[in-house]
């Protein structure tokens, strides 16, 4: 028996037509470089897929066996046959889609969503501790903190219903540099970042970083921490990171 | 402790062992696993004080065993030789056991098991709990000293691994397991002898393969894994060995058991017997000098339910939040710490040694179906249960795969608590089915529990009586599972929080009749759309007493009515005129609500009353009804 390798040459099919890719391509991926519409909100090319929101929901044809599953963690394999617009995956998405209205309700990215595969509304109960709370619990923020950003400055925390996206403790995330990779990540736009009186305030993380007035233009751009941290991981002096990146692009 | 250097030393040592053991030696056998609970723990005290003050005590063993099963009857006492059965024994009893059993040899009718018509059951193997059943992995709970490797040689342990290890193949070991039709005894079901090819064959670039034992034994009410464990630690680890030599030798094998923290003794005597095995050399490297090296680190659980679903617990192992992923690229090949990792329940390892050791053809003579040449055509071997709920014989169960539910019930469970009615069966755990009676007939296997909508699980059994509740059934562990979900994907997360939201106010009085066609539709949802096995299996319960008991569903939507009496704000107690008045239930109502004097008929304020039943309860003359 032969064990495939990531990155070995693959022929599928989707919805009858024949595509190349390679062993352990996100299925997702592929569908949408295809240009097939499919949705999600807890999917990014620059992360691991997590496959939390249920929504990427496909139908993949694997030898006899015929299911739905998620298509951003389904590893492109030879032989495979994908449908992305079956019965099942519609009623499902469906449903989905309403459990999403009902844990987020008041989420604009979420109820357009919905509203543009015809779910206005949900049969499903409101909890009170969901009424005003955006968060679909998607994970995209931790991932980018842990696999892009390197400093793992927030967490899930707790399970079930209790399940929450946290700075440690729920107190200051003493990791975390300001970046807001998270904040551009974030389905949801959930986190909430401000600048205000010299200092960038995240609030979901309790976070206030003084931000670094640029030397030449005297504008405040970046947390002095987070250029503090790009000096030592870069070698790049301090001083050469107090220029603002337009003014560092002009000097160029 | 001389470490066993080859297959013949351990043979030699074997035969030294026998011939030093007096089979006329007398042994005292005390469950310390369940019966601890009952005080098993000072029952041993006691033993050892009696046999000591009689100065007896090198000449009497007292072992301090895993669970015998017949939980019902404890704390239980075996006394060798002779398997004389005691149950229901107090600390109390033990000087007149002394006295009159180990010094005289008189039987204590008291504490031996009475059948109905007062025949006496004196030894362990006669008693009908036990009679129907088919023995084979907890046999030896009675008898085995789980602190002792020497007793676990003596009857024969690690001769399964002695005879692989100097005359098979890790190819001929895979293809016996294979053969043998054993199917994974965690509940999935998957051949065990094909997971191991996988893993045998999966590409490992520095040859490092994992060896995991699931012991994270979540499910309300079982216990079958921790009797195992608590009893026969050997056999689990010898099976471990086997299954190392076969999926990774050459190369580097190496095993881990995630075992619940909330079992302490399993722990303690796994832990126990792995320094005494690494001792005698069948741990550790070159075992018996057969060139395997392996050894087993011991992982205790962080006390979530889903780390018993296989990438959860590994991703608990590696030290991250237990949360399953999506498994389309096998575990087998990227498991633990991406490595080809082979995970087996504990109880499927128990089966190894067995198996290796008698062949193939004894194993597959047990069971159900044609394993020749298709490992799922069909469930061999035997499978314990916990048995539990409103039956009359608790306890631990094991039967050969095919046995019905009425012989498991009925035959040996000793039917229905009280002369009441069977109402239904959950098999499998709190994600299993309801089966109600027309399937008592069914007979106990992977495929066929999955036909009719149930699993086999890892062995979950509870019996529900006429005054139970399906529909409360179903809520109970919706609860449950909505507790312990990991909350990684919104359909497990959200969607069995939603479904416990519907049937609670279903139970509340409050269901409305389109409810139904939104649980089927959102219950299938959750079933098929969620990451892991617990959403995709969540909804079992509340499909198969819809499926099998929907009447209930509509009559407490439409008729508001619970017809097993159960959900308060359905029921009303009432005082009928049985009523003596003698004034026990007015004096116990903690709401204060029953009025009536001495010798006359009482009366509940329904106003006030809270439904706690405790009238009933306390009613010596069956004066309380509940509508």
């Amino acid at each position: 028996m032969s064990h495939p390798k990531k990155g070995d040459k693959v022929t599928f099919k989707i919805e009858g037509r024949t595509y190349d890719g390679r062993y352990g391509d996100s299925l997702l991926e592929q569908l949408r470089k295809h240009g097939y519409e499919v949705p999600s909100l807890c999917y990014h090319e620059a992360v691991s897929p997590y496959g939390s929101c249920r929504l990427c929901l496909v139908e993949v044809k694997k030898g006899k066996k015929q299911k739905v599953t998620t298509s951003c963690n389904y590893p492109v394999q030879e032989g495979i046959e994908v449908f992305v617009n079956t019965e099942k995956v519609r009623r499902y998405r469906k449903v989905v889609l309403q459990l999403h209205l009902s844990k987020t309700p008041k989420s604009k990215a979420v109820r357009d969503l919905a509203a543009e595969y015809g779910v206005m509304e949900t049969p499903y109960e409101v909890q009170e501790q969901d009424k005003d709370n955006d968060c679909v619990l998607c994970g995209l923020c931790s991932r980018v903190c842990d696999e892009i950003v390197h400093v793992s400055a927030i967490s899930f925390t707790g399970r079930g219903q209790n399940k929450r996206m946290q700075s440690p403790y729920d107190e200051t995330a003493e990791a975390c540099i300001g970046c807001g990779a998270c904040v551009y990540v974030c389905p949801t736009d959930c986190i909430g970042l401000q600048e205000s009186d010299g200092i960038r305030h995240i609030e979901k993380w309790h976070r206030d970083l003084p931000l670094q007035t640029c030397e030449k233009c005297g504008k405040q751009f970046f947390p002095t921490f987070m250029l503090m941290e790009f000096s030592k991981r870069t070698g790049i002096s301090k001083d050469q990171l107090n220029i603002c990146p337009a003014c560092r692009n002009s000097v160029v | 402790m001389a470490r066993i250097d080859s297959v013949s030393e351990l043979e030699k040592y074997r035969a030294q062992l026998v011939a030093h053991r007096d089979p006329e030696r007398k042994a005292i056998s005390v469950c310390t696993s369940g019966c601890i609970a009952y005080g098993a723990d000072k029952l041993v005290d006691a033993f050892r004080q009696g046999l000591k003050a009689r100065g007896l005590d090198d000449k009497v063993d007292v072992k301090t065993t895993g669970c015998h099963g017949f939980c019902e009857r404890g704390p239980l006492v075996v006394i060798h030789p002779g398997n004389l059965f005691y149950q229901r024994v107090q600390p109390g009893d033990v000087d007149e056991i002394l006295d009159e059993t180990i010094e005289k040899g008189e039987n204590i009718d008291r504490l031996m098991f009475h059948l109905d018509d007062g025949t006496v059951m004196a030894c362990e193997d006669d008693v009908p709990f036990y009679k129907n059943q088919k023995r084979l992995l907890l046999k030896d709970n009675s008898s085995l000293d789980p602190y002792s490797i020497d007793d676990y040689i003596a009857l024969g342990g690690y001769g399964a691994l002695g005879k692989v290890l100097a005359g098979m193949k890790p190819d001929e070991v895979v293809t016996t397991v294979k053969d043998s039709g054993l199917r994974g005894r965690g509940g999935g079901g998957f051949p065990t002898g094909v997971k191991w090819e996988s893993c045998r064959n999966a590409p490992s670039d520095d040859g490092v393969r994992y060896i995991i034992c699931n012991a994270d034994e979540g499910d309300p009410g079982a216990f079958m894994d921790r009797a195992l464990l608590e009893g026969n630690p050997h056999a689990v680890i010898e099976g471990m060995i086997i299954g190392a030599f076969a999926i990774g030798h050459p190369g580097k094998p190496q095993g881990y058991v995630y075992v619940r923290n909330e079992y302490p003794i399993a722990v303690e005597r796994l832990g126990v017997a792995l320094e005494q095995a690494r001792e005698k050399g069948l741990l550790g490297d070159d075992i018996l000098g057969s060139g395997l090296s392996f050894d087993i680190r011991i992982n205790k659980g962080g006390g979530a339910f889903v780390c018993g679903e296989s990438t959860a617990l590994m991703a608990s192992i590696e030290g991250d939040v237990g949360e399953p992923r999506a498994k389309h690229i096998h575990t087998v090949e990227a498991g633990l710490w991406d490595k080809p990792t082979n995970l087996n329940n504990v109880e499927s390892w128990a089966n190894v040694p067995l198996i290796l050791d008698r062949g193939v053809e004894w194993f597959t003579a047990i069971g159900t179906g044609d394993v020749r040449g298709n490992p799922w055509g069909g469930s061999k071997g035997t499978k314990i249960f916990a048995l539990v709920g409103k039956v009359n014989n608790t306890g631990l169960v094991e039967v050969p795969m095919g046995t019905t539910l009425r012989e498991i019930i009925y035959d040996i469970g000793g039917g229905i608590k009280d002369g009441k009615e069977f109402k239904a069966v959950q098999t499998g755990g709190p994600s299993g089915g309801c089966l109600p009676a027309d399937k008592l007939d069914l007979p106990v296997d992977f495929d066929e529990l999955t036909k009719v909508g149930s699993m086999m699980g890892s062995g979950g059994m509870i019996v529900m009586d006429e005054d139970t509740c399906m529909v409360d059934v179903a809520r109970y562990f919706l609860h449950f599972l909505a507790d312990e979900s990991c909350g990684k994907c919104i359909t497990c997360r959200e969607g069995l929080v939603q479904l416990c939201s519907i049937v609670d106010r279903i139970c509340e009085g409050n269901g409305k009749p389109e409810d139904l066609e939104l649980l089927d539709e959102l219950s299938e949802t959750v079933s098929e759309a969620s990451l892991c096995a617990l959403g995709q299996t969540a909804p079992n319960p509340l499909r198969s007493t819809m499926k099998y008991f929907r009447e209930e569903y509509e009559e407490h939507i439409n008729e508001k009515k619970c017809r097993g009496g159960v959900c308060k704000s359905l029921i009303t107690y009432s005082i009928n005129d049985k009523c003596t008045g003698c004034l026990i239930c007015k004096k116990k109502c903690p709401q204060q609500c029953i009025s009536g004097e001495k010798d006359k008929l009482h009366v509940i304020d329904q106003s006030n009353c809270i439904k706690c039943g405790v009238c009933m309860d306390v009613c010596k003359y069956d004066a309380v009804d509940v509508n």
